[in-house]
């Protein structure tokens, strides 16, 4: 990565400093092969990233499969320790804090999964689900702990007496409130929400989308918003992050993102989105191929195998291939792409 | 006009378990003629799967076909044997699943799996079977057919394996395909292709196409009628502009309100329909949907059969008078 100097400042207008600041994340997965089990080469996750997310900002991060953005998410937690990069939260560096100075950050910083069912132990009551954290970081009087459970319920929509019951015993859109309770119950800062409302019906989104406004908007709460679906990410993101395999493509506000995308990736996708409207026009630019393997990911720009792009200018082995694009602004202040034409 | 290839009439679909009956399908109604596309829209639990394993006759214990017709040109499948409906099965109708991992045999080549349904229902032999089976992964534009052809399923992509699917399906140019969510479990720009490739083979076969989906924006893209079910009935039934631009029954219009557009921001709410989906065991009397609706009045305690109200079908006594207005698309992808 080029010097920090060179990188644009990529927080929010405030000017203060932000409540996360990630440079240069990396996270490589060896993958190994014989009877030695030798490493034969990394599967590049995420592949430098560099993001700054603003005090009670929701910052979405969109992409398709395998584009690294769960991996991202999990690694700004350190549920996953990230290969490279520093991870500063409220100006101080976390990324080598030992188990013991980390655990009073893990408060801080929570995480909501797309799984309601695998993510919330089965023999667990939802109160000693709720309550786990709670107990964990040292709070041993059982009275207040249950206080603290019975508001949280009431707040994320369920009633009290759920703190008795089992899992298995709500449905999908329930149990993924018993998760964001849980996410809450220490009063976090910062809430990962890893496709929080994917595995859910469509009338069962918009209850769990209107609650996460509802919350940010009671807590304060600052939320990085991982998920595929663009239409919802920029429904609940102030600013958008594009990425594909590892990298980040396009970052800017939620709907100067949708109007005016700079990256031909971005557009593609904008595009390939099949829209609820019979009437909406289909000029859409379908891209050929399969997303390439991080394992092996193309030389310079990632997307420069399908870049419509590059194909029309000719630069698909010319300088896409040899220079990775840099994230810089354009055009307008606070909106970045990393292309080389864009 | 084209002619009915299919009529479901009051089917009646039902799980006996342990636990109770289950009523997965309800009483439901609709056609498909030759050439079209009709949407199959619900969320989970609606019985939208079940109405189509019911055509394809792979309802199994303790499911059983309670009731109805399913008139396929004119003929009953409801109450053929095994023997029989395997004519039909794979050659005359042909479904492709959402997860085509799942629904391949790992253990056979991509090859081997489309030579099959051509020497099962086309009677050909191996020689010609498998140079069909690369003429399909061809019209299918699976790129370089003749080296794929051996490939087995865990060599693809998520993509390039609903393919094959679709390859399978059509081998023996069947009048009618059943597509289940096959979409779902693709990329954004996978499910583009796929439904691209899906539109070109319906003009070049003239098949219909039965789409179950959860995605309005998959319906929109493609589908011209559409059914929408709620706790395993019809609650509408209208040409897709009907759906979107006006639609009758509450509970669609809930659903349109309650997905954001692009463009939209968290600023303006999201439409919510209350509660959840009733259990399958225990359907609420009356109107099915009355628990959740924010329209709901003294006559949905009784059961509303499907007015007709110029072209386009609706469950709903608010529609025993006539059509009701109702807001077009709340709001359009880039009005905020």
């Amino acid at each position: 990565m080029t010097a920090e100097a060179a990188k644009p400042p990529l927080a929010v207008a405030d000017g203060g400093q932000p409540l996360l600041r990630i440079r240069g994340i990396k996270k490589y997965f060896p993958v190994r092969r014989g009877f030695l089990q030798r490493v034969i080469g990394y599967v590049k996750a995420v592949d430098g990233v560099d993001l700054d997310v603003g005090h009670g900002e929701t910052l979405g991060l969109v992409g398709e499969s395998g584009c690294g953005k769960s991996t991202l998410g999990r690694s700004i937690l350190r549920l996953i320790e990230p290969t490279e990069g520093t991870i500063e939260f409220e100006g101080r560096n976390i990324t080598k804090l030992d188990r013991r100075h980390m655990k009073p950050v893990r408060a801080d910083m929570q995480i909501i999964f797309q799984d309601p069912v695998g993510s919330l132990n089965p023999r667990m009551s939802v109160g000693d689900i709720v309550g786990e954290g709670l107990l964990v970081h040292g709070m041993k009087d059982r009275k207040k702990r249950q206080k603290i459970i019975r508001d949280i319920l009431e707040k994320v929509g369920l009633r009290q007496e759920y703190a008795n019951r089992y899992p298995h015993e709500f449905s999908g859109g329930q149990r993924q409130r018993i998760g964001i309770a849980r996410a809450l119950a220490l009063s976090p800062k910062l809430i990962i929400a890893d496709e929080p409302v994917s595995a859910l019906d469509v009338s069962i989104q918009s209850q769990v989308l209107n609650l996460l406004v509802d919350l940010r908007k009671e807590f304060g709460l600052t939320y990085i918003f991982v998920a595929h679906n663009l239409a919802v990410v920029s429904y609940i993101s102030d600013r958008v992050a594009v990425m594909y395999l590892g990298q980040v493509m396009e970052l800017a506000d939620a709907e100067e993102l949708y109007k005016n995308p700079l990256h031909p990736y971005t557009q593609s996708l904008l595009s390939a989105i099949p829209q609820p409207d019979p009437d909406h026009p289909r000029n859409r630019t379908v891209l050929t191929g399969d997303v390439p393997s991080p394992f092996n990911p193309p030389s310079g720009c990632p997307f420069r195998t399908r870049c419509p792009l590059a194909r029309e200018k000719g630069t698909q082995n010319g300088i896409c291939a040899e220079e990775r694009p840099p994230l810089i602004e354009k055009r307008v202040p606070g909106h970045f792409a990393a292309c080389h034409f864009a | 006009m084209a002619t009915d290839l299919l009529r479901v009439q009051d089917l009646v679909t039902e799980f006996r378990t342990d636990d109770g009956v289950v009523h997965a399908v309800d009483g439901v109604s609709f056609n498909i003629r030759q050439g079209q596309t009709l949407g199959l829209v619900g969320e989970s639990g609606c019985g939208k799967s079940v109405t189509a394993l019911s055509i394809m006759g792979l309802i199994e214990h303790p499911g059983t076909i309670a009731g109805g017709h399913i008139m396929f040109e004119g003929k009953d499948l409801v109450g053929l044997n095994q023997e029989e409906i395997r004519h039909v099965r794979g050659k005359e109708i042909a479904m492709i699943f959402q997860e085509p991992m799942t629904s391949l045999n790992p253990v056979y080549t991509v090859g081997d799996q489309i030579a099959e349904m051509a020497r099962l229902h086309l009677h050909m032999d191996r020689k010609h079977a498998w140079e069909h089976a690369i003429e399909m992964l061809r019209t299918v534009k699976i790129p370089s057919p003749e080296k794929r052809v051996s490939d087995y399923p865990h060599h693809m992509s998520g993509g390039m394996r609903q393919r094959v699917m679709i390859a399978m399906a059509i081998s023996c140019t069947p009048k009618l395909l059943i597509a289940d969510e096959p979409t779902t479990a693709l990329d954004v720009t996978i499910q583009a292709q796929i439904l691209d490739l899906l539109r070109d083979l319906q003009r070049e076969f003239q098949m219909s196409i039965l789409m179950i989906t959860h995605d309005l924006g998959v319906v929109a893209e493609i589908c011209e009628n559409v059914v929408v079910m709620y706790a395993g009935k019809v609650v509408e039934e209208a040409p897709v502009r009907g759906i979107f631009n006006s639609p009758q029954h509450p509970y669609t219009e809930g659903l349109l309100r309650s997905i954001p557009h692009l463009g939209m921001t968290s600023a303006a709410k999201l439409a919510v329909i209350k509660g959840t989906v009733p259990s399958a065991m225990n359907w609420p009397p009356g109107c099915r949907f009355a628990p959740r609706c924010s329209l709901r009045f003294e006559k949905c305690v009784e059961d509303p059969p499907l007015f007709d109200v110029g072209g386009q079908q609706s469950a709903c006594w608010l529609n025993e008078s006539g059509r009701r207005a109702t807001s077009k698309r709340v709001v359009k992808a880039g009005e905020l």
